[in-house]
This record gives C-alpha cells, sequence and structure tokens, in this order.
C-alpha cells in the first residue's frame, strides 16, 4: 500500500497535502506531478472531489436500501399477515428463516426493518450525501480552495463512515438479525433486546448498532473539523464572509451542530455498550423483571437519562438534515430566478440562530416523560422561538421568485416543489411543539408525516436538485432533462400521496410503531373521505412502490449520462460562484489560476450588463461602479 | 499541489490550519466527556440514600497519578519550547519524559489500581435484614447524626465458592475496617490513606444478601462511571503516548531537518490534545476520589 495509508493519520495535524512518505522517493521532488494508481486515485483518495463522490455515491445506495426496507414494511402494514407475493418467499434466504417465513413477516423482524429504517436512512444515507457529498464537493471549489485542509483527515473519514455503514449491514446476519429498538434505542429495552441466552454478547443486532454508530460518529466529527477549517482558512483572496454563498454558511453551521451534538450521543452509546457488555446499569433502575426473572443489575441507572443525551443529539440533527438542503435551495434558486438571493444577510443569521437555539430545544421530544411543567414551558419556548429563523428562510426564498424570469430545469423543478413541501412538514411541526396538542399526537403517524415532509420532499428533494445542478460540475456532462422530468412528477405525486393521509391516520391516533397496520384499533375503523385510517394503509403503500419504481429513471439517468449525457461547458447553468470558474470536472488541486472574489455570490441581472450574470471573480471596474450609484445623476 | 497556510499562518486569521482543527476538536471532546460528567451528576443526584459509596478508592494514587500528568503537562511544553529555539537534543529528553510520564500513569491505573477492585466485594443486605447486621453497619448511630444509612457490608471475599455453590449457605467476608468498627466517627469520612481490610471475619447468611458484586462497573452506578469516564480517559491518555512517541522516534526527525517549524507545530496541536487530557483529570479525581 502507499504512503497515505500506511500510517496512521492522527498525528498528521499540520501536515501538508501531499505525503513526503518513503513511498515518494522514488519520485523525487516530483512528487506533485506523480501519475496516481487507480486505486490511489480512485478508492484510497484524498482528493476532495473523489472523497465527496464517493460519499454521494455511497448515501444514495444506503438511501435507497433504506427505502427498499420500507416498501416491505408497507406490505405488511397494507395486508398484514399475509404473504408477500414475488419476493417473499426469496427473503429468508437473505435475513434468516426467522425474518419471513412462508413469505409472513414476523414481529421481531418489522421491529429491525422499521429501526434500520431509520438509521439507514438518516445517519447513512441522508446526512452522508447532504453534509458529507455535498460538502466535500462543492464547499473547496466555491471558496475557491485547492482542497480541504486536512486531506487524509477526510479520506479518513470517509473510510470511518464505510466500516461503520458495514457494520451496521452486517448487523442483519447476525442471531437476531439488527437492532430492534427504534432509531432512538429507547432504554432500557434497547438494553435488554438480543441478549441473554443464543446470543453473542457483542455480535447481536443492538450491540453492532451501538459499534457501528461509534464509527459513524467518528466519520462526522473529522468532517466537521475539517470543513470549518477549510471554510476559515481556505477561502480564496477577496472571499470575505459576507461574500460566501449561502450554501457555504450553511454547511459552516451544519459542520458546528455535528462536531458538538454528536458526542454527548456517542457518550450515551459507550455507556448503552457497557451496559450491555461490561453488566454496568446506567439506564437500568432496579428491580426490573424480564421474561418473568429478575433482572441481575445493580440498579441506579435512569432510562430517562439515555433520551436526554440521544436527544441532544438528535434534534440539531434534525436541523443537520435541513439545512444542507436550504444551502442546495438557495443557489439553485439565484441562479433559475435570475436575481440575486433575497435576505442574503437575513439568511445568514437565520441559519446561524437556528445553530445556537437548535441545542437547546431537545427536551421537546420527551413531552411524555413527565419532565414537570417549569421544564416544558421552557423547552417548548425555544421550540418556538426556533421556528422563526425557519420561517425567515423560507419566506426570503419565496420572495427571491418574485419577479425572477424564472428557468424551470429540473434542479429548478425540485426546488420549487421543496418550498411548499417544506411548508407542510413545518407548519405541521407546530402543533408538536406545544405539549398540551403533542400528549395527544406523540408517536402517531401524525409525527411521521411531519417529519417525512421535511425530510423526504424537504431534505431528499434538495438532494436531487443538487445532483442534477452539480452533475455537470463532477462530470463535464449534462442529465437528461427529460429523464429528469419523468423522475421528479411521480416523485413529487407519489409523497403526498404517501405522507398526506398520514396526518389523518395520526389524528385518529394509529400509533407509528404498530405492526399490524392498526387493523385491531378501533379508531383506526372511523372513515376519512371514504376510507377507514386502516384501509388508508393501502393507498400509501401503493404510492411507496410506485415511488420506488420512479427512482429507476434517475439511476439509469445518472449512470447513463456520465458517459453519454450531453457534453457541456464549465459554467452551462450560467451561475456566478466560483465553482464554476474551474474546469469540469475540476483537476486535482481545482483551479486553473487561483481565484479571487471580487464581489457578492448572487450578481445576477445586473443593469447595464450585457449578460445576466456577472461571477465573483471579474474585477469591479470604476465605471461599473459609478453606474452603480449615481443612477439620478444621469438624468442631467 | 500544496495547501495553503499549514504551516505558516494565514494574513487575516493569525492561525495556521492545524490549530484551528485541534481546537475544534478539543471542543468536540469536551461534549463527549461532558456528556458522561452529565451522566454522573445526573445518577449521583438519582441515587437513594446509600447507594451512592464514598472513600473507596485510593487517594494517595490519585494523587501521584494527578502529580504524574501536571509534570508532563510542563515536560510537553518545555519540549515544545526547546523545538521553538531548535534545540532538538533538548525537546528529545523533553518528549521522552512526557512519554514516561504518561506510560506510568497507565502503569498506576491498569497495574495498581483497578485489579485490586475486583476482588474487593461489597455485600447489599436486604433491609429487612439490615437490623440483624447492625455491628456491622451502624446505622443507629448514622440515623442519630443524620447520615445516610449503610446498606452494604464490604471487604474481602474469604469463600469465593459461595459465589457458585449453592450448597454454601454463607459468604465470610474479611471486613473492611469501616464495618468492623462501624461506630468509629473517624469512618464518616473518606480516610485519605487507605486502611487495609482487617482480619475480622463476619459470616452473611445469602438469605439477607441482596445481592454481592466485587468492586468493578457492575457493582453501582458509581463503580460504572468511574470505570468508563477514567478508561476513556485512560485510552486518550494512550492515543497521547502514541502520538508523542511518533513524534520523538528518528521519523520524526526528518521533518525537524526539513521544516523544524513544522515539528514544533505538530508538537504545539498535540500538546494542546495533551493537555485537554491533563484537565479531563482534574475533573475526574475530585469527582471520585474526593467528593
Amino acid at each position: 500500500m502507499d504512503a497515505s495509508t500506511s500510517h496512521p493519520p492522527s498525528p498528521g495535524f499540520g501536515e501538508t497535502g501531499e505525503t513526503h512518505g518513503p513511498h515518494h522517493h522514488e519520485a523525487g521532488h516530483d512528487h506533485e506531478h506523480h501519475e496516481l494508481g487507480f486505486w490511489r486515485k480512485y478508492i484510497f483518495s484524498t482528493d476532495h472531489k473523489v472523497i465527496g463522490i464517493q460519499y454521494g455515491i455511497c448515501g444514495m445506495i444506503f438511501l435507497f436500501m433504506g427505502f427498499s426496507l420500507m416498501m416491505i414494511m408497507r406490505w405488511q402494514l397494507a395486508y398484514p399477515g399475509q404473504a408477500l407475493p414475488l419476493i417473499g418467499k426469496w427473503l429468508p434466504y437473505i435475513f434468516g428463516a426467522n425474518s419471513m417465513p412462508d413469505g409472513k413477516m414476523t414481529p421481531e423482524f418489522y421491529n429491525s426493518l422499521g429501526a434500520m429504517h431509520g438509521t439507514i436512512m438518516i445517519f447513512l444515507g441522508v446526512v452522508p450525501v447532504a453534509f458529507a457529498a455535498f460538502g466535500n464537493f462543492v464547499v473547496p471549489l466555491q471558496i475557491g480552495a485547492p482542497d480541504m485542509t486536512f486531506p487524509k483527515v477526510n479520506a479518513a473519514s470517509f473510510w470511518a463512515f464505510a466500516v461503520g455503514g458495514a457494520i451496521m449491514l452486517t448487523s442483519f446476519f447476525v442471531p437476531g438479525g439488527a437492532a430492534k429498538g427504534g432509531w432512538t434505542s429507547y432504554t432500557p429495552l434497547s438494553d435488554i433486546a438480543d441478549k441473554g441466552p443464543g446470543f453473542h454478547t457483542v455480535l447481536n443486532g443492538q450491540s453492532l448498532w451501538l459499534i457501528g454508530f461509534i464509527f459513524l460518529i467518528t466519520s462526522s466529527l473529522l468532517g466537521a473539523v475539517n470543513f470549518i477549517t477549510t471554510i476559515i482558512q481556505l477561502r480564496a483572496k477577496g472571499l470575505t464572509w459576507m461574500r460566501l454563498p449561502f450554501f457555504v454558511w450553511s454547511q459552516f453551521v451544519t459542520a458546528f451542530l455535528l462536531l458538538l451534538a454528536f458526542p454527548p450521543l456517542e457518550a450515551a452509546i459507550i455507556m448503552q455498550l457497557m451496559d450491555r457488555t461490561a453488566a454496568t446499569s446506567f439506564f437500568l433502575p432496579a428491580g426490573m423483571i424480564v421474561n418473568g426473572a429478575p433482572l441481575h443489575v445493580s440498579g441506579g441507572g435512569s432510562p430517562l437519562l439515555w433520551q436526554h443525551l440521544f436527544w441532544f443529539l438528535g434534534h440539531p440533527e434534525v436541523y443537520v438534515l435541513i439545512l444542507p438542503a436550504f444551502g442546495i435551495v438557495g443557489e439553485i434558486l439565484a441562479n433559475n430566478s435570475r436575481k440575486p438571493l433575497w435576505g442574503y444577510k437575513s439568511l445568514v443569521f437565520s441559519v446561524l440562530v437556528i445553530g445556537f437555539l437548535s441545542f437547546v430545544v431537545w427536551a421537546h421530544h420527551m413531552w411524555l416523560t413527565g419532565m414537570g411543567s417549569t421544564v416544558s414551558a421552557f423547552f417548548q419556548t425555544t421550540t418556538l422561538l426556533i421556528s422563526i429563523p425557519s420561517v425567515i428562510i423560507l419566506s426570503a426564498f419565496f420572495i427571491s421568485l418574485w419577479g425572477g424570469s424564472i428557468r424551470f430545469n429540473v434542479p429548478m423543478l425540485f426546488v420549487t416543489a421543496f418550498l411548499p413541501m417544506f411548508g407542510i412538514g413545518g407548519l405541521t411541526g407546530i402543533p408538536l411543539a406545544f405539549n398540551s396538542a403533542d400528549l395527544y399526537l406523540h408517536d402517531t403517524y401524525y409525527v411521521i408525516a411531519h417529519f417525512h415532509y421535511i425530510v423526504a420532499p424537504g431534505t431528499i428533494f434538495g438532494l436531487f436538485a443538487g445532483v442534477y445542478y452539480w452533475f455537470p460540475k463532477a462530470t463535464g456532462r449534462m442529465m437528461s432533462e427529460f429523464w429528469g422530468k419523468v423522475h421528479f412528477w411521480p416523485s413529487l405525486i407519489c409523497m403526498n400521496v404517501i405522507f398526506l393521509p398520514m396526518f389523518l391516520q395520526g389524528m385518529l391516533g394509529m400509533h407509528r410503531r404498530w405492526y399490524d397496520g392498526g387493523q385491531g384499533w378501533t379508531l383506526a375503523g372511523e372513515h376519512i373521505w371514504g376510507l377507514s385510517g386502516f384501509q388508508w394503509n393501502t393507498p400509501i403503500s401503493w404510492a411507496a412502490w410506485i415511488m420506488g419504481l420512479a427512482q429507476i429513471p434517475f439511476i439509469i439517468n445518472f449512470f447513463w449520462s456520465i458517459k453519454h449525457g450531453k457534453k457541456v461547458n464549465d459554467n452551462p447553468w450560467e451561475a456566478t460562484t466560483l465553482e464554476w470558474t474551474a474546469p469540469s470536472p475540476p483537476p486535482h488541486g481545482n483551479f486553473v489560476t487561483t481565484p479571487v472574489a471580487y464581489r457578492g455570490p448572487y450578481e445576477y441581472s445586473l443593469p447595464g450588463r450585457e449578460k445576466d450574470f456577472t461571477m465573483q471573480n471579474e474585477p469591479v471596474d470604476p465605471s461599473e461602479r459609478s453606474r452603480r450609484m449615481a443612477e439620478p445623476a444621469l438624468a442631467h | 499541489m500544496e495547501i495553503p497556510y499549514t504551516i505558516s499562518t494565514r494574513p487575516d486569521t493569525g492561525l495556521w490550519n492545524a490549530k484551528i482543527g485541534i481546537w475544534l476538536f478539543l471542543a468536540s471532546e469536551v461534549m463527549l466527556f461532558g456528556g458522561l460528567f452529565s451522566a454522573y451528576v445526573f445518577l449521583r443526584l438519582d441515587a437513594q440514600p446509600g447507594e451512592w459509596p464514598h472513600g473507596l478508592l485510593n487517594v494517595p494514587i490519585g494523587t501521584f497519578n494527578t502529580a504524574i500528568l501536571i509534570v508532563s503537562s510542563v515536560t510537553v511544553v518545555l519540549a515544545w519550547a526547546a523545538l521553538k529555539m531548535r534545540r532538538y537534543n533538548a525537546y528529545w529528553w523533553y518528549m521522552l519524559a512526557t512519554i514516561l510520564c504518561g506510560i506510568i500513569f497507565l502503569f498506576v491505573k491498569l497495574y495498581l489500581e483497578w485489579p485490586p477492585k475486583f476482588s474487593h466485594y461489597g455485600v447489599f443486605i436486604k433491609p429487612e435484614a439490615r437490623e440483624k447486621y447492625e455491628p456491622y453497619l451502624g446505622n443507629h448511630r448514622r440515623e442519630e447524626k443524620g447520615l445516610e444509612p449503610r446498606i452494604e457490608i464490604t471487604g474481602h471475599l474469604e469463600n469465593h465458592e459461595a459465589l457458585t455453590d449453592s450448597n454454601i449457605k454463607e459468604y465470610e467476608i474479611a471486613l473492611d475496617p469501616v464495618n468492623a468498627d462501624p461506630d468509629n466517627p473517624s469512618h464518616d469520612r473518606p480516610h485519605f490513606i487507605p486502611l487495609p481490610a482487617t482480619e475480622k471475619v463476619a459470616k452473611i447468611d445469602k438469605q439477607d444478601v441482596e445481592r454481592i458484586d466485587s468492586f468493578g462497573p457492575w457493582h453501582s452506578a458509581y463503580f460504572a462511571s468511574y470505570f468508563t469516564i477514567t478508561g476513556l480517559h485512560g485510552a486518550h491518555v494512550l492515543a497521547g503516548v502514541l502520538v508523542f512517541l511518533y513524534m520523538w522516534l528518528p521519523v520524526s526527525k526528518k521533518v525537524y531537518q526539513r521544516n523544524p517549524e513544522h515539528l514544533a507545530n505538530r508538537v504545539e496541536v498535540s500538546g494542546l490534545f495533551w493537555h485537554f487530557v491533563d484537565l479531563i483529570w482534574i475533573f475526574v479525581f475530585p469527582l471520585f476520589y474526593l467528593l
């Protein structure tokens, strides 16, 4: 192996990008022009663009896996107890005999699928794509940097993620199957699940979930340190803070959230792992009875402690999911409405305020734990406060559209869909912020609908928009417009058919973790719009499967366009930010000439110019300055 | 391709890259240990009267380790200063001293402090039987003085086979002084120098025992936090030692010869990490040993 992988990266703080290890000696001082082999160039690369693409492709594969788990679950919810046709009899060969005997899903397997759907979607899908993939690929280009500040740490971050992901997937194949305690892994249930006779101490679903998580947290820590340092240190000359593209700001705040919110969860995970392997009882009270026998533990632990530590991550995590999408949406919105992003400064300050407030709202996930009214009142107040900057951002986006000459290309379609979809998700969260209303809605399908509106047609639409938008930069080719639209319209319709009825189901009181889809619940028999709460499962499930099919045009379009897409120039969208001054695809080191920024990020449709966009690296000439400031003087 | 500001500072921020990087990393570490310390506070406040043990750790050993870490924090600064003055030999010796301090700390922890805990037992007496063991618990006097009750009898387990053999009806415990002479007021507060277990053996009927556990992580929330936090801290010390070792070995002399400032910067950031590890211990020591 080569120099960068044969010694640990940890002492490498303060190391230059290219190694000076023994490997390079034969190349002498010419190592900068040294041709890298295939493995070094595409697999164990330290180039931020390659790492970004690695993250992106892995993340999208995980997104599809997580979605597939849900497609299997949707069968059980729509047709509980019936054998899954076609693939049902094959699944036991993959997931073990106890998963789906005769194609019928067992409750344990249903729980595994639910827990792993959440875990995979959030931690292996959306975060790696939204933060790590787009952040890695786009941020250094947008700030005019040759790479990240710590390229080897960057590679280590990706490989920690890959190991964590592999451990998570492996957990499906150990006795007992993958973790079953929900993506939140609430204690004491998760402390005692998959434990006892027949289970290995470490090689069981829940323990592997915990160990996998430690790798994922390490990965995001390394990534976050790298992003923040890069944005502080490697901005191009003239690129002051208020000239940064909004996307860079959103990634900057996201990195801080990951940096500071994940470690308390890591502490909690270490404690749960101790509970499971070293017989401690951090989260176990005394006197518990499991399977009819008293549990031999010291007690003295607190199940509530887990919830506090989990949600201390969990809530900032929500903003980790949405802020990068805000950033992508802002870029594409300005570009395709051909006018500056409205209220740039308010957007930046809103993102900063969100970042700060997201650390003091976590207990709104815990209204039902009986924390007491004082604590509840505090967290209710902060929760409502945090909606203010979110509304500012959404309003600024809507106003940005006003008076623009909008181009409805594929990225813009996804972005225009994002705005109302995120709006629905955000506004339906307000009843959950009030603890009195939440007492009823807690853990129902209403909650599911609320956060999926934010993450699925919200964040994931933002991510699709970003993929279509930056694809030409990564490959030098466009993705197909037509197939993009074939991808977009069914996805938009299916998203709404899936999640809109869930609000109704939730208001009937249908619980989010029911294995039989609410078949046995009296109130699920109430009719809304001609269908009972239980019967609504059927159209929802069909919409989910159709949406699965609707992703096929995207997958084909993506891979086909890498080789066969329409060739385009370096700036096909006629955008203004610095990444479009680099060649497509950018070489190692990114820019042919080191860029210098002379103006703000969104100088679209400047009066008196031939082109309707002015790039950040275009010098401001004196005549322009006088034209800008002295309009009235021209009247004389 | 060269990444800018790896060694020299960026004019407008006045910093080189790794210095920002390490401070961010330390911020993250603060949150990690902060989470664990919060858990400690949470569990301690939640504990029932008598449930949170006191005075079970060896304070002189802890004090010794505290001193060792403080000394090593000084030597690492001296090592960095020596590099800044381009005195590689002095650097080499100071770095060696730092590494040795780290190793001594780990040795004391892993060979002197942890192992005895696993052969020391605590026997938790059922509430209804506590009156019977009043000669070992001394709860009458404690109640008068408004102290928390004792619910546990500690010492060396003389008959280990009793743990597994159900035919043996009693545990034989060579009592710790606190249970051998429970009414002695000197035991109301932990002793600085720990007293060894006495010759006095108590026979405790298994029927009266709620549970018996050695002083491992399974003993109580207290020992659970103790082993978790000191274990994680020990892992950090080990990581620091390995990083320092890398900077002390000849491979780093090449870095020094190419650009001395580069090695100085490396020592500076890893030194910052080392100070942080030291600082964590400054919290661990009073929380577990003294309070």
